[in-house]
């Protein structure tokens, strides 16, 4: 404070300056030493070499990954991968959303129906609901919609709609509870203010409570869609080419059995790595108004630091 | 007992409420309210927390469904439709139809978060009323400008202190263009040196002649812009009258006790 003074009084005040030192002298000190982290830095270090050494002296053939990496046929069942996470978990959102609004409901009967859903679906592993769907030709011969469609179970049960059904009505229920916690989050006053103002109930949902409610959505819902790319790989069990089960195929062509399980981990890393990069921004999107000012994102940060390199008296901090 | 000392003969009454009463579930609320707001008028209720002047303020808008009396919003039942002598419950379409005429300001601002000011003022006009984004943003800018806030458009509620929250809910409340304003304790969670701002705006807008029900602590606000002022306490109407009157003589222990604490 008082160096402001004095520099307001003028350019001539030189012995004020100088009676006022700019920054008080800075504490010199023996910082704490902490040997318990020298040592456990040490020994994780040490772990992670004696794996990298047992894996690279391993009979691995490692020149198999980049010569499969692209290989069409685990093009094609990292394309039906992706496909299947998109479509499943678009069908567990949709279903996860009506689910959570009629668990809300003051009807007791839509609440029940959805209470049971959720219970049943989350009760019984997904591997074995896939088993059911596939099996379900033993309960139903035929499948008839009357004059739109009829056909044998067996082939209109295809490999692929049975991963469909199976993951994503089993993700609904888990999108269904995600959901209803989001729409709980939500300050009650919010739903009055919309109210008075003469919003319907629909409106009020859609244009006031699930726009905040996505704040607590999003991040475990990101969770969600890692998982379901994971999960989806049990869908080699109802024969749906996605690409644990192309690699498989491949293994059995190649003879690169452990090789093709690295390549089919490296792939699924790649692809959890670009779901979680969509995650950020999306995270980004809804937080808007929650904070005075959002965070630059990475790619701003770079572009920042590469301006401030450039311009070096810039004086961007 | 009518609480106005304005007269109320000739017009219809913005509110009339006659034995009103509400509880939840074993809580009785409200025990019986009578009163009469006549239009233009600007009618404070005070009294100590509890005594239910929030919720009669929510069952006004039928935020809050009464369980015995009427009440009624410029000469029609609030919730209900009266064919004969039956009553019959209106559907929430119809229900959020007429809470376009009343505007409601809350103690804790009910900004929404995820919207700019502009946005949370054009809201209900566009939303609700159907009306283009130009109209309702041409009106938002000017209520902005009303309440002194016209640079704050493109800010969210988060960068705005408490009293430019509350002078943007009333800009919300007032774009709809309601013939009615409930207010519900609007100043009670502002830091002591905002409150003059909330304030001023309110009492602008009672000399342009807005009918306003104010749920309030602020007893100087009361006495000075009030035309009638009600004490309540434990669910029922203490004592009733014009501000000055009831602020400075009295009548009811109860009244007077109160007073002693808050003035």
């Amino acid at each position: 404070m008082t160096v402001d003074i004095h520099k307001s009084d003028g350019p001539q005040d030189g012995p004020g300056v100088a009676a006022a030192p700019a920054a008080p002298e800075s504490i010199k000190a023996i910082p704490v030493r902490h040997y318990g982290r020298y040592v456990s830095a040490l020994v994780a270090i040490g772990v992670l070499v004696a794996l990298v050494y047992a894996f690279a002296q391993g009979d691995v053939n490692w020149a198999a990954l980049p010569d499969y990496f692209f290989d069409d046929q685990i093009l094609t069942g990292v394309w039906n991968t992706v496909v299947i996470t998109v479509l499943a978990m678009l069908l567990g959102v949709v279903l996860g959303i009506v689910l959570a609004v009629m668990r809300l409901s003051k009807n007791p009967v839509t609440s029940a129906i959805a209470w049971f859903y959720i219970w049943f679906f989350r009760g019984t592993p997904v591997y074995v609901q896939l088993l059911v769907w596939f099996n379900l030709g033993i309960v139903f011969e035929y499948i008839n919609l009357g004059p739109i469609y009829k056909d044998e179970w067996s082939s209109f049960m295809t490999p692929f709609l049975c991963a469909l059904l199976g993951l994503g009505l089993n993700e609904a229920a888990y999108m269904a509870e995600i959901c209803r916690a989001g729409l709980q989050s939500v300050d009650e006053g919010q739903t009055e203010a919309a109210h008075a103002l003469g919003m319907s109930h629909a409106k009020t949902l859609r244009r006031i409570v699930v726009p905040q409610a996505m704040r607590v959505i999003v991040p475990p819902t990101g969770n969600e869609v890692i998982n379901m790319l994971k999960t989806s790989s049990l869908a080699v069990a109802v024969q749906y080419t996605e690409l644990l089960r192309a690699t498989q195929n491949v293994s059995q062509t190649s003879g690169a059995t452990v090789e093709m399980l690295f390549l089919a981990a490296v792939w699924y890393m790649i692809l959890t790595s670009v779901l979680s990069i969509g995650q950020y921004y999306l995270e980004r999107y809804y937080a808007r108004g929650s904070s005075r000012s959002l965070p630059a994102t990475p790619f701003q940060r770079v572009r920042a630091n590469l301006l401030s390199f450039r311009r070096p008296k810039g004086g961007i901090a | 007992m009518t609480a106005t000392t304005t007269g109320t003969t000739g017009t219809t009454p913005m509110v009339r409420a006659e034995g009103v009463h509400k509880s939840f579930g074993a809580a009785h609320i409200l025990k019986g309210i009578d009163l009469e707001v006549a239009p233009r008028e600007v009618f404070c209720l005070i009294g100590p927390s509890g005594s239910g002047k929030s919720t009669f303020l929510r069952c006004i808008n039928h935020l809050e469904k009464i369980n015995a009396g009427r009440l009624s919003v410029d000469g029609e039942l609030v919730g209900y439709r009266q064919k004969g002598d039956k009553l019959y419950e209106l559907k929430d379409s119809e229900v959020a139809r007429k809470r376009r005429d009343i505007g409601m300001v809350f103690q804790r601002f009910n900004l929404f978060p995820h919207m700019t000011a502009m946005e949370n003022i054009i809201e209900a006009p566009v939303q609700v009323a159907g009306e283009t984004k130009a109209v309702a943003r041409a009106r938002a800018e000017r209520l902005l400008d009303r309440v002194g806030l016209a640079d704050k458009a493109a800010s969210y509620p988060s960068q705005l202190s408490g009293g430019q929250q509350q002078r943007v809910a009333i800009a919300r409340a007032l774009a709809m263009e309601p013939k009615l304003m409930l207010f519900d304790e609007p100043t009670s969670a502002l830091d002591p040196e905002l409150v003059g701002d909330v304030l001023d705006v309110m009492r602008d807008l009672a000399q342009d002649g807005m009918t306003m029900i104010v749920v309030t602590h602020e007893m100087g606000f009361a006495r000075e812009v009030g035309d009638a002022l009600v004490f309540m306490d434990d669910g029922v109407v203490v004592e009733s009258g014009h501000p000055r009157e009831v602020l400075t003589n009295p009548r009811h222990e109860r009244t007077k006790s109160f007073l002693s604490k808050v003035l």
